[in-house]
This record gives C-alpha cells, sequence and structure tokens, in this order.
C-alpha cells in the first residue's frame, strides 16, 4: 500500500471519526461543553482565514475583526424575519428595501462570506501596495472604519444595539462542516501549485517577482480568500452567541485570534486548529481560578480577574518557551505515526 | 463658527495632541531599535497614572515626590516587561515578541483589575492648575494646565532629542536601529541600550499617565487601552520610528479629532472614522508616515 | 420477595429524591465583574451577595450564589449563562450589567428554560419575545420621558442638547426617548453631539453645544465618562444644567467630579441612601451595607443586585418550589412585592414596574429630590 492510499484511507477514517462525535455528542455532554466545541470549531475557521493571509502569505493584517462583522452582519439580516426587524429599529426605521430581504441560513452564510470577500478585495486593492506592520495598521484603519459605520448607519445595522433573536443556526453539524470544508481546501491549496506561490511571495517577494509571479495579484487572491473565511466565521458566531453588536468586533478579537495563529505556528494549518482548541478551552478552564476555595477552614472568596492574570502569564510563557508557536511551521502528517516510512520525503507541494 | 471658539477649540486640541505625541514617543523609540509594537505601552501609562494617584492622594506625599515615584515605578515596570516578556525574544520571529507584547497588556490590565478594583478613582487636581484665565472678554478659557501640558511635552521631546542625538547612548540608539548586529559587534552593549530605551520610553509614558490624569481626572484599569491605541497610530501618522514625527503625529491627531466635529458638528459620530481616514491616506501617499525614513529593503 | 425488592427500591428512589430535594438551592449570578463594565458588575454582585447573607435558606434549603464573570464580553456573558445552567445546575440566574450583555445570556437560559433576573440591562430589546427573561429595573422609555417631563414641567426648560455615547446601546437609546418626549413636550432639541465609548476629551463637542446655548444637556452616560463631561463642561465656562440616567447614579461621581457636578440632575430608581422616609426594606438594605461596607455608600447598582436577587426568593417562597419552571411562573404573577427600590410588579413585558426617582447633587452631596410621573 502506498503512502498516497494509506493517507486516504486514514484520511477518511478520521472523518468517520469525527462524524461519530458529532452525532453521538449531543447526546452525552452537556450544553456548556457542546457550546465550547463549537466555538472552537468557529475559532478554528477563523484562525485558517487569519492564517491564510499572514502566516501562508505574510501580509500582515490587524483587520480581521472587521471582516468577521460584515459576515456577521450580512447573515444576521437576511435571516432575521420582517417581523423582527421592525420590533428591533426602536430608534430609527429600518431600510425598506432591507426589511423583508430574507434567506435561508446556508445562503446567508455563503452571502457573508462573499460581503467580506469583497469588501477585503476593495481593501486589498490600495493597501496591499504597503508592506509589513504599515500593512498592518491600515487594514486595522479599515477594521475600525467598518465598526464606526455599523456604529453610525442605525437604518441599515440598528447602529449600537446590535441584532438580536438570530436563530442560533449554527449547531455542531454546521460548525464542523465548514471547518472540514475549510480544512480540506487549505491543504489542498497548500499542497498545491499555489501554495508554492504563496510561499515564495512571502519568503522573497523580490525572488518571487523574477520567476515571473504576479506577486501583487496573489496577495490580493490569497487576502480575499482570507476575508472570505473571516466573514464566515463571524457569520457563525453570530449564529451562535444569536446576538451581535459592533462593541463584539473590537481590536481585542483580531488580537484573540493572532494569539491563536501564532501559538499554534504561523503558516501551520494543524497549528491553526491546535491553537483555536487551546485558547478556547484555556480561557473557560482557568475559571476554577476565581471561584471560592475551601481549603478545612480556611475559605477563600474568589477574585474575579485573575483568569485573565494567569491566562496572559500563560500566554507569555508559552511564547517565551516556543517562539515559533506549538506546530511551528510543521503540519501534521501521518507518517508521524509509521516511522519505518520515514525514508520517504514528505510531500510538501508536491503534485499529488 | 465664531473666532473665539476656534481658538478654544485650538487650544484644546493642542493640549490633546501634546499628550497623544508623548505616548507616542513611546511607541516609536522602541519600534525604532526593535521594529516591536510595544501593546504593552498604553499600560505603563496606566500604570504611571496609578503610581501618582496613591503616592499623593491615598499616601498623601506631595505632588514632586508623587511625581518621581511614580516615573520611577514605571520605568522598573517597563524594564521588568522588557527583561521578562520581550528580551527572551530578541532572536525569534517579530510577531512573537508581538503577541507576547500582547499578553503583556493583558496581563498589566487584569493585574490592574484584581489589585485595584474595576472603580475609577478620581485624581485630584491642585487649585493652582486649574484657576482659568479669561481671554478676549471671557469667550476663550484657559487654564495653567492647558498651558504647562503641551510646554512640558515640548521641553520633553528636545531633551529626549538631546539625548538621542548628542550623547553617547543616544548615539547606540540610532546605531542599533539602523543595523543591531554590526552594533554589537561594535562592542556596544546592545542589552543595556534597549533596556535605557525601555527606560526612557516608559518614564515619559509615565509623565504622559500623570498629565493625563490631571487633565481628565480620573484613573482605571483600562485608562490605557483607548490612548495607547490612539498614540500609537498617531506615531504611524508621523513616521514611526521617528521622535520628532511621533510629536507632529501626535498633534494631527489631536488637531484631526477636535477640528473634525468643530467643522462637522453633525457628524461628530464619526470622528475616528476621520482620522483614520486620513491615516490611510498618509499611508498610501507616503507609506512610512509624515516624517518616516524609507528602511531599506533587504535583498 | 420480588415485592419486598421494589419496595425498597421505591424507598431507595424516594429517599434519594428528597436527599437532593435538601440539597441548596442555587441561584447563578453572571455580570460584568472585570472588563470595561467592571464597576457596574462588582457593585451588583456586593448586592446580590447581601442578599444571600440576609436570606440564607428558603423552602429549608440553603441558598447558594454561583458566581461567573462575563469580562463585559458577549461571547463569554454566552458561556457564563450556559456554564451556570448545564455545570452548576442553577434554579434561577441573576444578571447583569449592560443590556447587550443580557441579550446574548437570555437566548441561551431561553432555551434551557432557566428564568433571569435582570439587574440594570434597561434596553427594551432585552426582554423582548423572551418567556424566561424577567428585569428588576425600569426601561429606558420610561426613563427618558420621565427626565424630560421633569425638565419641562417642573424646571421649565425650553432648549436642551443631547450628549451621546454613539457606540454604547444604552446611551444611545435613552437619548432617543428623552429626545422624543422632550419634543413632544413642546421643548427644542438644539444640538445633538456623539461621542464613543473610551473617549476622555470631550472639549470639541462640548464648545459646540456651549455655542448653542441650550437650557439643559441630557447626558445618558455612564457615570467615569459623566464626570470627566461635567468637569470638562466647567471648565470651558458652561452655566447650563446636566441631566443624566440611572447609570450615573454612583457615589464616586461626586468625588470624580468635585465642585462641576454641583447642581447635577439625575433620573434613577426610587432609592437612595439620602432619601428622608424611606421604605423599610431600603432602610434595611442599607443598615446591612453600612455594615458590611463601612467606608462606601450604596448605589442603585447595588440595591438593583440586591433585589434581584430577593425577587427569585420571593418567586420561590410563592411557588413553594424551586423548580425553573414554577419559579418563571411565580415571577410573573410578582405585583407590589416591597423592595428597596420601591414596589414591584412584573408587567407583561417582564420588565418592573417601578417609581423613578429624581437626584440632584447639592453641597457635595447626593440628594433624592422626589419622584416623578412621565407624561407622555
Amino acid at each position: 500500500m502506498n503512502t498516497k492510499t494509506r493517507n486516504l484511507i486514514l484520511n477518511g477514517l478520521a472523518l468517520a471519526a469525527l462524524v461519530v462525535f458529532l452525532y453521538q455528542a449531543p447526546g452525552n455532554l452537556d450544553r456548556y461543553k457542546l457550546r465550547i466545541i463549537n466555538l472552537i470549531a468557529i475559532n478554528a475557521i477563523l484562525g485558517l482565514s487569519l492564517n491564510l493571509i499572514y502566516g501562508m502569505t505574510g501580509m500582515f493584517s490587524l483587520g480581521h475583526a472587521g471582516f468577521m462583522a460584515i459576515g456577521a452582519y450580512v447573515s444576521a439580516l437576511l435571516i432575521l424575519t420582517a417581523e423582527q426587524k421592525t420590533s428591533m429599529w426602536i430608534l430609527q426605521p429600518i431600510l425598506p428595501w432591507l426589511l423583508n430581504l430574507h434567506a435561508p441560513f446556508v445562503v446567508s452564510l455563503i452571502a457573508a462570506g462573499l460581503a467580506a470577500a469583497f469588501f477585503g478585495w476593495l481593501i486589498a486593492l490600495p493597501v496591499l501596495r504597503l508592506g509589513g506592520d504599515y500593512l498592518g495598521i491600515a487594514t486595522l484603519g479599515f477594521a475600525e472604519i467598518i465598526r464606526i459605520l455599523i456604529v453610525n448607519l442605525t437604518p441599515l445595522t440598528n447602529g449600537s444595539l446590535g441584532l438580536k433573536g438570530i436563530p442560533a443556526h449554527t449547531d455542531l453539524w454546521m460548525s464542523y462542516g465548514c471547518l472540514v470544508a475549510m480544512l480540506i481546501f487549505m491543504t489542498r491549496l497548500m499542497s498545491g501549485n499555489f501554495g508554492n506561490v504563496l510561499r515564495a511571495v512571502r519568503d522573497d517577494e523580490i525572488a518571487a517577482r523574477t520567476m515571473g509571479i504576479d506577486t501583487f495579484r496573489t496577495r490580493v487572491l490569497a487576502f480575499t480568500i482570507g476575508c472570505f473565511g473571516g466573514g464566515v466565521g463571524g457569520a457563525l458566531m453570530g449564529n451562535l452567541i444569536t446576538a451581535i453588536d459592533p462593541k463584539m468586533f473590537m481590536i481585542t478579537q483580531t488580537y484573540s485570534l493572532l494569539m491563536i495563529v501564532v501559538v499554534g505556528g504561523l503558516g501551520s494549518i494543524t497549528g491553526s486548529v491546535i491553537g483555536a482548541i487551546l485558547v478556547t478551552t484555556m480561557l473557560e478552564w482557568l475559571r476554577f481560578v476565581e471561584e471560592p476555595i475551601t481549603i478545612g477552614s480556611l475559605h477563600i472568596s474568589g477574585i474575579p480577574g485573575m483568569r485573565m492574570v494567569v491566562f496572559s502569564m500563560l500566554l507569555i510563557a508559552v511564547i517565551i518557551f516556543r517562539r515559533e508557536g506549538i506546530m511551528g511551521p510543521r503540519e501534521f502528517s501521518w507518517s508521524w505515526f509509521f516511522p519505518a516510512r520515514k525514508a520517504e520525503p514528505e510531500m510538501k507541494g508536491g503534485n499529488d | 463658527m465664531s473666532l473665539n471658539m476656534f481658538i478654544q477649540n485650538f487650544i484644546n486640541a493642542l493640549g490633546l495632541g501634546s499628550l497623544y505625541g508623548l505616548i507616542a514617543i513611546g511607541y516609536t523609540m522602541v519600534y525604532g531599535i526593535l521594529r516591536l509594537i510595544n501593546f504593552a505601552h498604553g499600560d505603563i501609562f496606566m500604570l504611571g497614572a496609578y503610581f501618582m494617584f496613591f503616592a499623593t492622594i491615598r499616601y498623601k506625599l506631595p505632588w514632586a515626590v508623587g511625581v518621581l515615584l511614580a516615573i520611577a515605578g514605571s520605568t522598573i515596570c517597563g524594564l521588568l516587561v522588557d527583561r521578562i516578556a520581550y528580551r527572551p525574544l530578541r532572536s525569534a520571529p517579530r510577531i512573537s515578541a508581538l503577541i507576547s507584547a500582547i499578553g503583556v497588556s493583558f496581563f498589566l490590565e487584569s493585574l490592574a483589575t484584581v489589585l485595584f478594583t474595576g472603580m475609577p478613582r478620581a485624581v485630584l487636581q491642585p487649585e493652582w492648575l486649574m484657576q482659568p484665565m479669561l481671554i478676549r472678554d471671557g469667550g476663550i478659557r484657559l487654564m495653567p494646565l492647558g498651558i504647562m501640558v503641551p510646554v512640558i511635552s515640548f521641553i520633553l521631546v528636545g531633551a529626549l532629542l538631546w539625548v538621542v542625538h548628542k550623547t553617547k547612548p543616544g548615539l547606540a540608539m540610532r546605531s542599533i536601529s539602523f543595523d543591531i548586529e554590526t552594533t554589537r559587534l561594535m562592542g556596544v552593549s546592545v542589552d543595556k541600550i534597549i533596556a535605557l530605551t525601555f527606560a526612557l520610553g516608559s518614564a515619559l509614558a509615565a509623565l504622559a499617565g500623570i498629565m493625563w490624569a490631571l487633565r481628565y481626572p480620573r484613573v482605571e484599569p483600562f485608562m490605557g487601552m483607548f490612548p495607547g491605541f490612539k498614540a500609537f497610530i498617531a506615531a504611524v501618522f508621523g513616521g514611526i520610528g521617528s521622535i520628532p514625527g511621533a510629536m507632529i503625529g501626535g498633534l494631527t491627531l489631536g488637531f484631526v479629532e477636535i477640528m473634525s466635529i468643530a467643522f462637522f458638528p453633525t457628524l461628530s459620530g464619526y470622528r475616528d472614522a476621520f482620522a483614520f481616514v486620513l491615516l490611510i491616506v498618509i499611508l498610501l501617499v507616503k507609506p512610512t508616515g509624515l516624517m518616516g525614513e524609507k528602511l531599506e529593503e533587504k535583498i | 420477595m420480588r415485592k419486598l425488592l421494589l419496595a425498597v427500591m421505591i424507598g431507595l428512589f424516594v429517599a434519594s429524591g428528597a436527599l437532593a430535594a435538601d440539597g441548596p438551592i442555587k441561584i447563578g449570578f453572571y455580570n460584568c465583574l472585570t472588563g470595561q463594565n467592571a464597576f457596574g458588575g462588582q457593585l451588583e454582585l456586593e448586592g446580590a451577595q447581601l442578599a444571600v447573607a440576609e436570606i440564607p435558606e428558603v423552602l429549608g434549603r440553603k441558598i447558594e450564589l454561583v458566581v461567573v464573570d462575563n469580562k463585559s464580553d458577549k461571547v463569554e456573558a454566552a458561556n457564563a449563562v450556559t456554564r451556570l445552567i448545564e455545570r452548576d445546575r442553577v434554579n434561577a440566574i441573576v444578571g447583569t450589567y449592560g443590556s447587550s450583555l443580557a441579550m446574548a445570556g437570555g437566548e441561551v437560559a431561553e432555551v434551557a428554560g432557566i428564568p433571569v433576573m435582570g439587574t440594570s440591562c434597561t434596553n427594551p430589546l432585552v426582554t423582548l419575545n423572551k418567556k424566561y427573561y424577567f428585569r428588576a429595573c425600569f426601561i429606558d422609555p420610561f426613563q427618558g420621558a420621565g427626565g424630560a417631563t421633569y425638565a419641562v414641567k417642573n424646571l421649565g426648560f425650553k432648549k436642551a442638547a443631547l450628549l451621546t455615547d454613539i457606540a454604547n446601546d444604552y446611551s444611545v437609546g435613552l437619548s432617543n426617548f428623552f429626545k422624543a418626549a422632550f419634543v413632544r413636550l413642546g421643548g427644542e432639541i438644539v444640538s445633538e453631539m456623539n461621542y464613543q465609548s473610551g473617549d476622555q476629551d470631550f472639549t470639541a463637542q462640548l464648545t459646540e453645544i456651549i455655542s448653542k446655548k441650550p437650557d439643559i444637556v441630557f447626558l445618558p452616560a455612564y457615570f467615569a465618562e459623566g464626570a470627566v463631561v461635567l468637569k470638562q463642561a466647567r471648565e470651558l465656562g458652561a452655566t447650563f444644567i446636566f441631566m443624566g440616567g440611572d447609570a450615573m447614579d454612583n457615589p464616586e461621581v461626586v468625588t470624580l467630579g468635585g465642585e462641576a457636578v454641583e447642581g447635577f440632575l439625575h433620573t434613577t430608581f426610587a432609592y437612595d441612601p439620602s432619601m428622608k422616609d424611606m421604605n423599610p426594606v431600603a432602610q434595611k438594605f442599607t443598615d446591612t451595607w453600612k455594615a458590611a461596607h463601612p467606608d462606601k455608600d450604596p448605589n442603585v447598582n447595588a440595591a438593583l443586585g440586591y433585589d434581584a436577587c430577593m425577587l427569585i426568593v420571593d418567586a420561590i417562597k410563592r411557588a413553594g418550589s424551586a423548580e425553573p419552571d414554577k419559579i418563571r411562573d411565580a415571577l410573573e404573577q410578582t405585583k407590589d412585592v416591597p423592595t428597596v427600590t420601591g414596589l414591584t410588579t412584573m408587567n407583561a413585558t417582564h420588565d418592573a414596574e417601578k417609581e423613578l426617582g429624581i437626584v440632584e447633587i447639592r453641597g457635595g452631596k447626593k440628594q433624592f429630590i422626589g419622584t416623578v410621573k412621565p407624561e407622555v
């Protein structure tokens, strides 16, 4: 059996295991655990989409929260019924054409991604000429502008009141379905020729240009795809929380995604998934440090805020001791379990 | 808009802008040397304000002592942050240090919430700083604090420029910002110079924190978040890495914020958007900011 | 033999059921204990803790307050409520400061069928179409109309300006309701200025407002920002009156604003430690608070934290059960229950109907002036 068939079988088995897990989970786990598991998938999707922009193509973007916001709002505006909309726009009436706009969830998800990708593309055209940190600042600026527009354009977005009563469409099947689709897409992308082009643009733009690569077009394309992921992730998030408002999409949201990407390992698909698992569960698991503790007769009441103190210390420690993140640029591979076959070169970017 | 209103807005913008500038210098100095966006800078600013608050209001120490203690305390914190969270990452990819900086920022904010609670504390302004002077028959009001803030800021910038351009450690700083490895080979103790940079930046942040707390009289754990964020934008605006640039960026931002409302009162909800649009336009026209030097792209 | 076994098993089953019933009644508490709104959530927690200390038992079962932080963050708020319901198996929930957080948490509780008593989430949308969400506070349309009524009828003001935090749902909502009522009562809005949460320099907005010469400026801010606005306004020579909402009700306003807050008015719940003829519940609350926190005054957030817990306890008593659905039904029947903030009745939309108080700051102290009935 050659490696390719083996991996295909193993991938199939893993997928089957995931399906069994998703099928069994709702009956066996409580809703709290299910919510965290769900959140992991959404954070992984968002992390992967940012990783495509930053880790794989080397474009420092601090604007992901803005694209999430676009996705979340587009999706919510499409899903909410006219009745819900009328009852929610209590400050200014909603735009008439928007009132009766309605679409099923899956359509809204695609629309969310497309809208975010469109804005991403629009922004990319001017700002991707910038490099390094300046690109980060410019994208951050755009994300803030998007947020300020959402706050101010009340007839369109209901302003700072936000939207609520979004049906909780994001179940495990939805979020993990999107995650698996994203993973398949990303692995195929990165192992194909386009992945090589992206890496070339990231590692040495000048060399890539001399090879005849249209680096600008490549960057715009990667950025737009990343924004699509951001929009879908934002829409999934909105449909999980069921209420959204502009405050959710501040720069701190981008920071936590950046954390996921870097802690996992820049440019590593596996890394982003691991980062999402770690950051999401850690934040919830650490709640115990804020609970009151009784040791014998000694009663210590909980200290609110300790959780974030411990979390930030852990974050710094992880970065100091594993400076390239947990995975570094490496990827998970089934070959890890078959040491005998190590002689076979890992087909990174081969033509399989 | 009447002339009085314009002058009043001008005075206000000058005060706000010079404070932004002062905070921006801390970002610009660290960035110039390490190419690191020190996200924790705004929180050092917050700590400076808290130190001053505890010294003068809780423990009733004289103002001068309080200010000195705040500067000393923030400087120590700045040095500790560099030693613990940044120095081990000098040779790591820049993004690792950036995430570490975000971690430090979270850490300082939550630690402040745990230690000082989330309740904002009032800062008592000394009477003599707040006696308004009436100009043009009371059409314009100017307080000693309003003059003091820009004057002190400009003096500090002057002093800093002198340190950077006329002293040996300053020369070393500039040298590091060109090429850290060569500077090391020249026998300069790079880590010490970087520590000095953090110390200077933190001391300036403390001073900015104190003046900010006097002008907007309260301290709270998140007070550094927005000013820090805006000052950072100001630093990019003026050309990150350049000290006069940071001051000019800060002043520009202060003026944009105040004057956009003065001239377009109905658009006051879009205030921050004005600043960002201008930022993006400047970056597109002059990608390294107003005063920034073009960093050579290494091939 | 089999019958005996069955009897034993039934006996065991009943006994275990009885044992379970004797466990504590858990009241979940989610609020902003850290993050941007920590100042509000921490006070509400202190109030809730007093309530549980005062009534340690109901229906012969211990009451336990399970506290979870929501970091002033929406995703965390939803997680916190899920955690309370699934992991701690609470019977009812109290929280939170901040309407948008309540909306995120409310959906989770709605699906799980656990009743929630909101503390100070005053936006109308919080309880809209919710079967399980209640609140111990009144809502913003009522408050805004009350403020406008007082400004026009009692003070005789004609020209108002608004200074709104456009990024804050509470501020935007209240500002709008005040504006609508003020205009309907024959007043005129001469200037509408905005700022964003986190801003600390308001001089440009204030300079513009001063030039429009209003009689009164409505400032529905959170207190820390509001106090700074008042200070800057006086520094710029403003002489008009400022009026705020319940979020300005905090003893720190005086400390933060100093002389600048003299004459500042705000609408609030009908409770203040300075009240002359306090109702017995309020008196008791004030006394226990002073005993527990000798160095600070209680405010409405503390009172609402306390009231929210007490309303749930009251519902449990009336229901004679701690089952979530029974508590919910009893909560719906809440009528004229004496609380710190006055007699409380739940209306059809699950909002507390209670009196609106007016507080003025005089001589560096909060003075409760009286109550006002909105006329529009």
